[in-house]
């Protein structure tokens, strides 16, 4: 995975609430069997209309915001289906942070697996951020977890071990693998087998 | 100190807990793999020439792409093709157990991991598929996952996690309700109350006496659309009714050894005066049958009552007034319109929240004798082979098929689409799935949540109708 320490850039606004992981990459772009691709299909049934022309009311389809690498969303985002095909869509995209209320918990799960940085602020924060900040560098500090627009400084939370692997980049199961013995013992005192299990 | 049910799934399965994180190594006892969230896990695996650490725990089938027609056809989609072919080589050259298009067993992964006798009381199991949760109903903790953490369960059988809150439901009353209401409406009516977040970072235990009345079907129901309100799993205490279930199934634990299981699987409940982070309790007497209206399953209405306004909706809160804007144009429905004015072009029956045997059982009662009405296309699904043959034996395919229903093979079908069966755009479905965002059915369909009952009375009908009248 690769690191990720730090960021500036400006936001995309997506002032939707609820957004479904249906919606971030609908269901016939599951069929890929590969982790990349499927940038040009992220927000799809929004972002085209029945012809494959993009809609230019979308914000995607907007040149102002074109190469912008946060997604600003609302509340509840990432919602329904546990596909990890969204979380490669945003990244495949560009998306680098995803900065909104609250998440979906396994879609911030996946996203922490991909360098994927999620960051939850409250709502009134949000709401200033669409209101006033939308064209603003938001400079993103991920060790100092904090963002700095302009010269005022947003402190923002994340869990020390997530933070260890986005900032290393490191890989999960390498680490996991090194506690084989934690692993192994627990099988031995658990006894967990299918022995009791006739087989078919 | 007394603990809750999930407190105590958890203790039981730590293998190792990181200082000065909140996260801990979880055990996995059963791993459900299909074939559209895994092929990048076991190429992750292959690449980093890693193996699958307990392949005997882990178990595969074919559900999400499959086509439901005649099972002797070639696939047309050769994309599902590709992607059903790459799970069986993977279960070959990995080991795993496959239970694969021509297999007795096929079926949703959800409906055959209890059906098999796999999912047991006290055990963790994951899958890569939100609706896993649908196994809690058997006092497991079970929940979905992505593809990372599917190739991170198949090289160590263990899940880094972060300890959910607990969130008690009681569900009282409901013992002397009309026949016509179900565990499809209690939840419903759950989610609409407690809204799609309203279980975000949470493990739901049901509790109660409606619950404990229920059979493990019906329980099924309720746990598996426990995702829709964001909660990370449900949970069901294990009572007799469960261990019933689980007996003399093909991968219980046999005679004497199911006996000694049941004793410690009997102390699997909340300690009295176990502490919740929150609770939410709902008396279901004179619950009404429940319809979906809008683009989430929070959207939510009785049946005998109309489409409401945003600002009812919303009852003040901003964004939501949005979504229920945003989900009216899309359904193309107004407010104020009786929902038995709502008249549905398409019916399907299936999904694992609702394809199992007691829910064909329950939608037949609407149908027989009766025709699907000229305006509507109807199928049913059922949700593994195991459930096909034993409704077939009851004489239920014949009962749909007399009516006009197509009677398919198992697999998730129109739930979420990824196979020939799907909406058009326009088309307005009464399903009984459990999702109804926006294209999820077919991109530009409309879906409306229902009971399997509201969901076969719809199809006669060609309109909702308040069920309660039809039995």
């Amino acid at each position: 995975m690769e690191p990720f320490k730090n960021l500036t850039s400006k936001v995309v606004p997506l002032d939707i609430a609820n957004i479904d992981t249906d919606q971030i990459i609908p269901k016939q772009f599951l069929k890929l069997l590969g982790k990349t691709g499927y940038g040009e299909y992220l927000f799809f049934n929004w972002r085209y209309d029945k012809q494959g022309i993009p809609l230019k009311d979308f914000v995607l389809n907007s040149p102002v915001f074109s190469g912008r690498q946060i997604l600003l969303t609302r509340e509840n985002f990432g919602i329904g289906s546990s596909r990890e095909h969204a979380v490669w869509a945003l990244k495949d995209y560009g998306f680098k942070v995803i900065l909104g209320v609250s998440f979906a918990d396994i879609f911030y799960s996946n996203c922490s697996k991909n360098g994927v940085l999620v960051i939850k602020m409250d709502k009134n924060t949000i709401e200033d951020f669409f209101s006033s900040k939308i064209n603003e560098n938001f400079e993103i500090d991920l060790i100092q977890q904090q963002i700095k627009i302009n010269s005022k400084v947003f402190d923002f939370d994340i869990d020390p071990t997530l933070k260890n692997y986005l900032v290393n980049g490191l890989d999960e199961i390498s680490k996991t693998l090194e506690l084989g013995n934690h692993i192994k013992k627990y099988e031995d005192k658990n006894k967990v087998s299918v022995k009791s299990e006739s087989m078919i | 100190m007394a603990q809750t049910l999930y407190d105590k799934i958890w203790d039981n399965h730590v293998v190792y807990s990181d200082e000065g994180s909140d996260l801990s190594l979880l055990y996995i006892d059963r791993h459900y793999v299909h074939e559209v969230t895994s092929p990048q896990a076991f190429d992750g695996l292959r690449i980093n020439e890693r193996n699958v650490r307990r392949p005997d725990l882990t178990f595969a089938t074919v559900d999400h792409n499959v086509p439901t027609t005649n099972r002797s056809l070639p696939i047309v989609d050769q994309i599902s093709s590709l992607q059903i072919k790459a799970l069986e080589n993977n279960c070959k050259e990995f080991g795993i157990r496959l239970f694969d298009i021509h297999d007795k067993y096929q079926g949703i992964v959800h409906v055959i991991g209890p059906e098999l006798g796999l999912t047991l009381p006290g055990s963790t199991i994951v899958c890569g598929d939100s609706h896993t949760s649908t196994h809690g109903a058997f006092g497991s903790l079970a929940f979905g996952i992505g593809t990372s953490e599917v190739e991170h369960v198949l090289a160590t059988q263990c899940l880094w996690m972060k300890k959910s809150k607990n969130f008690e439901i009681v569900l009282n009353g409901g013992l002397k309700q009309n026949q016509a209401i179900s565990s499809k409406d209690v939840i419903l009516n759950i989610i609409r109350k407690i809204g799609t977040s309203g279980g975000s970072g949470s493990v739901i235990e049901y509790k109660g006496n409606y619950i404990s009345s229920l059979t493990m079907e019906k329980r099924m129901t309720i746990c598996n659309m426990s995702i829709e309100a964001g909660a990370r799993a449900g949970l069901v205490a294990p009572d007799d009714i469960t261990f019933e279930y689980l007996r003399g199934r093909v991968y219980s634990p046999k005679n004497e050894l199911f006996d000694q299981q049941m004793d410690d699987w009997k102390n699997l409940r909340s300690d009295n005066g176990a502490q919740y982070d929150k609770t939410f309790s709902i008396d279901i007497d004179n619950l009404a049958p429940q319809v979906t209206w809008g683009t989430n399953p929070a959207m939510t209405i009785d049946v005998d009552s109309a489409i409401p306004s945003p600002d009812e909706y919303s009852k003040g809160n901003d964004d939501e007034k949005k979504s229920a804007i945003k989900a009216l144009e899309y359904m193309n429905l107004k407010p104020g319109l009786p929902i038995t004015d709502i008249s549905v072009d398409r019916v399907f029956i299936g999904s694992c929240t609702n394809a199992r045997l007691e829910d064909l059982i329950e939608a037949s009662n609407a149908v027989k004798g009766k025709k699907v009405s000229s305006n509507v296309k109807a199928m049913v699904v059922p949700g593994s082979q195991q459930v096909k043959i034993a409704a077939e034996k009851l004489g239920l395919d014949k009962i749909f098929i007399n009516a006009g229903f197509e009677w398919r093979e198992p697999g998730c079908s129109m739930c979420l689409g990824m196979n020939p069966d799907i909406l058009q755009a326009g088309e307005r479905c009464a399903s009984t799935s459990n999702r109804n965002f926006e294209g999820r059915q077919g991109t530009g369909g409309r879906t409306h949540l229902v009971s399997p009952l509201m969901a076969a009375a719809a199809a006669i009908a060609g309109k909702f109708v308040d069920v309660r009248e039809w039995v």
